[in-house]
């Protein structure tokens, strides 16, 4: 049975050698809602010398590259059929802080969650943080991610003061505000470049908690018009809209309304801002947080979930009555985070998941569509089981999502049999937001048609990226699958949009 | 709605147009050039299977694929080394690209060289290292990334009865099947909760070019008949650790309760 080892008959392209150096893995690699993926080889280098070498091979290989962060964009914005994925998770180290100018320079695939245990106890808080702390911050970069206090301070790219951008050909461009290709790559889905640098702003904070007041809604019109009250003073604002209500009911929820401490008004404030007082509960109703997803899974269905809705307003119309309370910026922030997996409470076999759909609608026109958004949902039967309402601001970024008006986001379970349903009540929705004006957001999409992005985007903007792109990126070495259907439809027909 | 017709069914069309990937039934025998291995392609490619064939002689998944050419599967033969354990990576990918999606990963690459009663040699110990152990876990690691990924998917690793106790014959035989058998119950402990099934089948004689030659044989069954037992296990996902022939299990239960002080004047 034995003799001599003989050298392995596998070397087959320029990848092949690379691989013995570079972690690499062949996954399924998907949305974070589960409706989408693809198979593919996935590379995870650890500095920017293998992601130079790595790319040096690849461009050898001819294929393309889908990077990926933390893989947290819930559609189809981090992967790519037939492409060579590379997760940049691996740059993570956190370069310099400037205490002064409240600045601090990271690699790309630093997390939010590093930056802020990293910020917290210099008294410095990120100055845009998502509803999870597991975003990279080249993932926000890319995406341009908002906050709750999108409004105030604009989303990641109002942040950026200088970014590293590593082109296909292993050249890099470091870009500032005011250079033209800022703007394209900043919302630019990951298509010109690795953003491997970057210096950005950060905030200031004299304690470790926010103080926050709860306002219950008996509609949507109370509720945007609660959190209209607070614009101008409010640092954080965010309404969750119990989608299930009906009639005089509909969009009723609770307002969060947050503002960060001045000095002197938390007397516990230096103990605030270690790191160890801002983790969130281990456990919730006494289940360990890790395994709450599995009960929640029970009532994922629309009587369960019209029973949770319900109960969950009639507490808030409770704390509504009680005065504000301290919460840690963690608690208050990462609220996605405090059921860790709640994604498998839409269920996990493939093919099962979730969509978010998120409309960002021009401020006179938002109460409208979103009243017709929730009316439409429940007369198809496919209510959203979490509705989330936010206040924007517009920005001159290429693709930007926002604008000066409201967004609404809503989850929805997919299923095998739901599928082509809720594709359709999802165009019948996208109809509404472009009628009146309205946007899309990159880090959401999965169900945005061919020609949707050319609706909503000024065609000068959109030529402006186009341009960009082939000047950053001549040979399309970067592609995603949201790229492919949202800007090259016409291009590349009968592409694997869902790979279900 | 829209203004090109062509959006109005997205993306129902879209998704019927193309074959989707996963409804090909792909799987990987490491270790398929002979004995179960084999046998295991040979029922998996008349079911209809992509299998991807690993082993080091590639002249002989070469023949494998000329039998099966009209079967409905497909063999994907691979020639790479167990042994080359940084090699792994690549050649998974390499062959993954081909098979697809991993439904079943069968790891069945095996040695057992003659070791006699008063020889010690670490050449042949080393070999049996690298074959039945390291390639053993550098394969399986690749497929249990994947399948914790797709979160479906079954991992089978061919053990041995000689795993359950050391016995007198070849040591490191023994504590390699010994060591893959608690890898994979780590495997499963991890992996299950995503609904990945790990399988650990121990057979008792097979007939195959392993045990050729050997003396005292008994209860032997075809490299076929094993092969057929395995797959139906793998599929039911009742046993954790299957014995094949299953009658094994009662003499592995026997064997396994004899005390040490006992068993180490026995001869067996």
């Amino acid at each position: 049975m034995i003799s001599e080892p003989t050298r392995p008959a596998v070397a087959r392209d320029a990848l092949s050698d690379v691989q013995r150096r570079i972690p690499s893995g062949y996954k399924f690699v998907e949305g974070w809602g589960m409706a989408s993926g693809v198979w593919s080889r996935v590379w995870k280098p650890r500095d920017r010398d293998e992601l130079q070498e790595l790319l040096a091979a690849i461009g050898q290989t001819g294929r393309q590259i889908t990077l990926r962060g933390s893989g947290r964009s819930y559609g189809d914005a981090s992967h790519g059929a037939d492409c060579e994925t590379i997760d940049t998770t691996g740059l993570d180290r956190i370069l310099a802080f400037d205490e002064a100018r409240s600045e601090v320079e990271v690699e790309g695939g630093v997390t939010i969650e590093q930056l802020w245990k990293y910020l917290l106890p210099r008294r410095h808080w990120p100055a845009v943080v998502p509803g999870t702390m597991a975003p990279t911050i080249a993932g926000m970069v890319s995406m341009n991610v908002h906050g709750k206090n999108n409004w105030a301070v604009g989303a990641t790219g109002a942040q950026v003061r200088e970014l590293d951008l590593l082109l296909a050909d292993g050249s890099l461009r470091t870009l500032r505000p005011g250079d033209e290709a800022l703007r394209a790559v900043i919302g630019g889905l990951g298509l010109t470049g690795i953003v491997t640098r970057v210096r950005l702003d950060c905030k200031p904070v004299h304690s470790g908690n926010v103080r926050v007041r709860a306002i219950s809604a008996p509609n949507l019109s109370a509720m945007m018009a609660d959190l209209e009250r607070f614009r101008d003073d409010a640092h954080y604002l965010v309404g969750w809209v119990d989608c299930l209500a009906r009639g005089s009911h509909l969009g009723r929820g609770l307002s969060h309304i947050a503002w960060h401490l001045e000095p002197g008004e938390d007397p516990k404030a230096e103990r605030s801002l270690e790191v160890a007082y801002q983790e969130l509960p281990a456990a919730i109703l006494g289940f360990p947080k890790s395994e709450v997803w599995r009960p929640l899974r029970l009532v994922n269905n629309n009587a369960g979930m019209r029973v949770l809705n319900a109960s969950k307003h009639f507490m808030g119309r409770f704390e509504g009555r009680r005065k504000d309370v301290l919460q840690s910026h963690a608690a208050f922030n990462f609220l996605l985070d405090y059921v860790p997996n709640w994604k498998f409470a839409y269920g996990r076999k493939r093919g099962t998941g979730l969509i978010q759909f998120q409309s960002f609608v021009p401020d006179e026109r938002a109460g409208e569509v979103f009243t017709r958004q929730l009316g439409l949902c429940q007369e198809r039967g496919l209510p959203s089981y979490l509705g989330v309402l936010k206040r924007h601001r517009p920005d001159d970024f290429l693709l930007t999502h926002v604008v000066d008006g409201w967004s609404l986001a809503l989850d929805f379970k997919v299923c095998p049999e739901n599928r082509t349903r809720l594709w359709e009540l999802c165009q019948a929705m996208t109809e509404l937001v472009l009628d009146a004006g309205g946007r899309f957001y990159g880090a959401k999409d999965l169900v945005l048609g061919p020609g949707a992005l050319q609706r909503f985007l000024p065609g000068a903007d959109l030529a402006s990226f186009r341009r960009i792109r082939d000047e950053l990126d001549p040979d399309r070495r970067f592609q995603t699958d949201l790229a492919r259907r949202l800007l090259d439809p016409a291009a590349q027909p009968g592409l694997p949009l869902v790979t279900f | 709605m829209h203004e090109s017709a062509e959006t109005d069914d997205y993306p129902v069309r879209r998704t019927a147009a193309r074959p989707p990937a996963d409804t090909r039934r792909g799987a990987i025998v490491v270790g398929a050039s002979s004995g179960m291995g084999a046998a295991l392609v040979r029922r998996l490619v008349r079911e209809g299977y992509t299998v991807g064939a690993v082993a080091r002689r590639g002249d002989l998944l070469e023949s494998l694929r000329a039998e099966l050419s009209r079967e409905p599967g497909r063999v994907v033969p691979l020639a790479h080394d167990v042994c080359d354990w940084r090699g792994v990576p690549a050649a998974f990918t390499e062959l993954m690209g081909q098979v697809g999606t991993l439904e079943l990963f069968i790891y069945a690459a095996g040695v057992m060289p003659a070791v006699g009663p008063e020889e010690y040699n670490t050449e042949k110990d080393q070999q049996q290292v690298e074959v039945n152990l390291l390639g053993a876990i550098a394969w399986c690691n690749q497929a249990a990334e994947l399948m914790l990924s797709q979160r479906s998917g079954t991992i089978v690793g061919i053990g041995s009865i000689a795993g359950d106790r050391g016995r007198k014959g070849n040591p490191a035989y023994h504590a390699t099947k010994a060591g893959f058998a608690t890898y994979l119950e780590s495997l499963r402990n991890r992996l299950s909760a995503v609904g990945v099934h790990v399988l650990t089948v121990k057979p008792g004689f097979i007939d195959t070019p392993m045990t050729q030659g050997l003396d005292g044989l008994f209860w032997v069954i075809s490299a076929d008949k094993a092969a057929e037992t395995i797959l139906g296990s793998a599929r039911r996902r009742f046993w954790n650790t299957r014995y094949v022939p299953l009658r094994w299990w009662a003499v592995a239960t026997v064997i396994k309760n004899i005390p040490s002080f006992v068993f180490k004047r026995m001869s067996i």
